[in-house]
């Protein structure tokens, strides 16, 4: 059974699927250029000292994001992964 | 210049090595400008290459090509109107899937395009196999691989963009799946049909745009009154029945459609990645776990800003002392002209106002170096990332803290570049309100004041004060900040959305062009602005001259003492007429100055900016530092009766004058470290920005300084300081 989590509730270092990308307008654009989108694996690789905001690995590259963006996206954590 | 035989464009994500390709194929021979009204860099050089000259246009690195932001709408006006033989897109091979996605767009707009895989040096260590043959074949396209960092492989791609197999635009057609193909080809029918801009988009380029609601384009259509209507209906149906049968629109449909495609491409072979290497973090994770870490990040960033800091100030001593060695040579060369008005022109003018910003181009370069290097390292990014936080709690963004830094919040910056540095945000508000802020860093030119202050009334002390300047001019800056965002321009923030580039040891050509770049800014207005504003206040100061009827009495006077110490030969008595000759010659200046137009404006508003405890002197050297900081220093101590000769302990000779006192010292530093940014960042926010807010930012800055100065004075001057 998997879980299906917001992307601001993952841990560091926790790895998950992109499920879905609810960002509109400029946001879900610029989301989407970012290659954030359905399918993508992510890996979240690190906070900023005040927690926010996040830095994620995708692709090849890191990216990072605020909290208050990152309740856009929901994420498919693998079944063997306990929050 | 020979003519060139084609126009070649560079164009690719951020972070991909394009400027760096860019130099290493142009080297010297390129200019930057600006793209006319807008303020996106533009930037341009020649290559000579076996067929000849070829031009070749750096676009401005995007991840896309929407209408979004101006850097955008640049690149793709630029292929369109000004239709280049091809672009060279440079691609960071370590993330080739994010990359090509511009790619795609490129393709689905028909231009010739050329991959130049960068960076295939770093793809042995992270696991990552690309079949660059295999993509040539199925992108159809030539792929060269190449590392700019070395020039590897970077003329070669320039060739293949010359000998692209494609010489016209021809579209790349992607399926974007049963929901929206069919009504893409109706809308492309329809277009094509009334063959609407048909020699500038093709047709079902601008059905996509359309789809994907790019203002720009629905806005090129509202001329075709019918068929705009016909192709909103159309788009309006078919982003109901996305909403509805799969909770998402049109825009973001063709997003995962273009990845889908690139994916698709990629599993045929082209990429390989090595499982084994693959859960190994990089070095530059490995870095960031350090440099980025919650306690030990801060700490590291402020050691960093600290570090350019001293570098800057301790190197840039030396080579500042010859610059001024040199003016004081011209300045005694200058002194053996006969005395009167030329003399005192080039003098007290030229020499001391250009030598006085010219000293300070060693300092500000080594500052623009440290500061170059910390960009293009990639670590000015992770600043950003962690201050953003921060930030935001201000209404700003965590990209402000670029054009803080290089404005002077590490003290020696210049707020012209720093202002346009603020283009990299997004958020016109954001934007306006880091801009209108910048100019409260302690930048180079202030420097020289709050030294001289400080030397005067807190000796042993400068350092210390130094840093609370800096820390004031922050503080300030974010408070103004918030006020202005929760007032005036009040808005929603920019996403956050932002690239982590790998850490890079920058290329010393880079690091020379870009440091030269921002430090030719402020050599050329020293030579230009501070020039003519030097002399005009030198003029102000002079005219209009003592009349007669005051000045006889002193001159006879002066003539009398003159004799009488030609007839005197004992030592002390010739000390005592030598030193009341000078008192004369002082008091004689004084009332010059007093009675110049300089004087009397400011004696006119003495009343005012005594509250703040400031006397018509220094509000001479004020009003100049409204049209360049750097000359307030010079008027200062000319104001003072001090030029030719006596320069030398001016910091005394201050802490000594009537009316000087430690209250007068700090309202002054904080005056003059926030009020009205110099006549250049003006024009630079203006161009950023609009007239109105540089005319806002004038008055804004001086109230808001003034008030501080005042507040400041009466506090210190009830505390009895």
């Amino acid at each position: 059974m998997s879980t299906i989590v917001n992307l601001r509730q993952m841990r560091v270092d926790q790895r998950g699927i992109i499920k879905t990308v609810a960002a509109q307008g400029e946001l879900g654009r610029r989301i989407r250029d970012m290659g954030l989108v359905p399918g993508t694996e992510v890996t979240v690789i690190g906070r900023a000292p005040l927690k926010d905001p996040v830095a994620l690995r995708l692709k090849g590259f890191t990216l990072t994001l605020r909290n208050s963006e990152a309740d856009f996206i929901t994420v498919e954590l693998p079944e063997d992964d306990l929050v | 210049m020979s003519e060139a035989i084609a126009t070649i464009a560079l164009a690719g994500n951020p972070n991909a090595g394009k400027t760096t390709l860019f130099n290493a194929l142009t080297g010297s021979r390129q200019h930057v400008g600006n793209y006319p009204g807008i303020t996106v860099e533009k930037k341009e050089g020649f290559v000579d290459m076996p067929s000849g000259t070829v031009r070749v246009i750096d676009l401005p690195g995007t991840y896309s090509m929407t209408a979004y932001s101006q850097e955008e709408l640049v690149a793709r006006d630029f292929l369109v109107k000004e239709r280049p033989q091809g672009i060279i897109n440079v691609i960071d091979a370590t993330s080739l899937e994010r990359n090509l996605y511009l790619t795609v767009q490129f393709l689905e707009l028909g231009i010739p395009v050329t991959l130049a895989l960068n960076m295939v040096d770093a793809l042995e260590s992270k696991g990552i196999r690309i079949d660059s043959d295999r993509l040539a074949d199925l992108m159809r396209l030539p792929v060269v691989r190449t590392v700019a960092r070395s020039g590897l492989g970077v003329r070669e791609a320039l060739q293949a963009a010359l000998t692209h197999p494609r010489q016209s635009w021809e579209p790349l057609f992607i399926s974007y799946g049963p929901d929206l193909d069919p009504v893409l080809g109706e809308m492309t029918k329809l277009i094509s049909n009334a063959g609407f801009l048909a020699d500038t988009y093709p047709p079902r380029w601008l059905a996509l745009k359309f789809l994907e609601n790019d203002l720009v384009v629905r806005q090129l259509f509202e001329a075709d009154y019918e068929l705009h209507r016909r192709l909103r209906d159309m788009a309006d149906e078919v982003a109901r029945h996305c909403e509805k049968t799969l909770k998402t629109q049109p825009e973001f449909l063709i997003a995962d459609y273009r990845y889908g495609y690139i994916s698709s491409i990629l599993r045929q072979g082209v990429l390989t990645v090595m499982p084994d290497l693959q859960g190994r973090a990089d070095l530059s994770d490995k870095i960031d776990a350090v440099l980025t870490h919650q306690v030990a990040g801060p700490a590291i960033m402020l050691a960093i800003l600290y570090g350019l800091f001293s570098v800057t100030f301790t190197l840039g001593e030396i080579p500042m002392g010859w610059v001024e060695t040199a003016f004081a040579w011209l300045a005694e060369l200058a002194g053996k002209m006969p005395p009167g008005l030329t003399r005192s022109l080039i003098i007290d003018g030229i020499i001391a106002g250009v030598g006085g910003v010219l000293g300070f181009v060693p300092l500000i370069l080594i500052m623009f170096l440290g500061i170059t290097f910390l960009e293009d390292s990639g670590y000015m990014a992770r600043m950003a990332y962690m201050l953003d936080r921060v930030f935001r709690i201000f209404g700003l963004h965590g990209s402000s803290v670029v054009p803080f830094i290089i404005s002077g919040g590490i003290p020696g910056g210049c707020a012209v570049p720093g202002v346009m540095a603020a283009r990299t945000l997004r958020s016109p508000k954001e934007k306006l309100a880091t801009l209108l802020t910048a100019p409260f860093m302690a930048c180079g030119a202030k420097v020289p004041v709050f030294i001289l202050l400080a030397a005067a009334f807190f000796p042993e002390h400068g350092a210390r004060v130094m840093f609370l300047i800096t820390l004031a001019g922050w503080a300030a800056a974010l408070v103004a900040a918030k006020m202005m965002r929760s007032t005036i321009i009040r808005g929603p923030s920019t996403p956050f959305v932002m690239e982590l580039p790998p850490y890079r040891m920058p290329t010393a050509m880079g690091l020379v062009l870009h440091t030269w770049e921002r430090g030719w800014q402020y050599i050329r207005k020293a030579g230009t602005v501070i020039l003519a504003i030097a002399v005009l206040i030198w003029a102000m100061m002079t005219f209009p001259g003592l009349p007669q009827e005051i000045a006889a009495p002193y001159e006879a006077e002066m003539a009398g003492i003159q004799e009488q110490l030609q007839a005197e030969t004992g030592e002390a008595a010739r000390g005592e007429l030598e030193a009341s000759l000078a008192a004369l010659e002082r008091r004689l200046k004084e009332e010059a100055l007093t009675h110049s137009l300089a004087g009397r404006l400011g004696q006119a508003i003495e009343p005012v900016t005594a509250w703040a405890g400031f006397d018509w002197r220094t509000n001479i050297a004020l009003l100049g530092g409204i049209a360049a900081k750097e000359v307030i220093v010079s008027t200062l101590a000319t104001a003072h009766s001090m030029s030719d000769a006596e320069n030398t302990d001016f910091a005394a000779r201050i802490a000594a004058a009537p009316g000087w006192n430690t209250s007068v010292a700090v309202s002054l530093m904080i005056f003059v470290l926030l009020y009205s940014p110099c006549f250049v960042t003006v024009v630079a926010i203006a161009r950023e920005a609009s007239w109105g807010w540089a005319a806002f930012s004038v008055v804004f800055n001086t109230a808001f300084a003034f008030a501080l100065a005042t507040a400041t004075y009466q506090l210190g001057m009830s505390m009895g300081w």
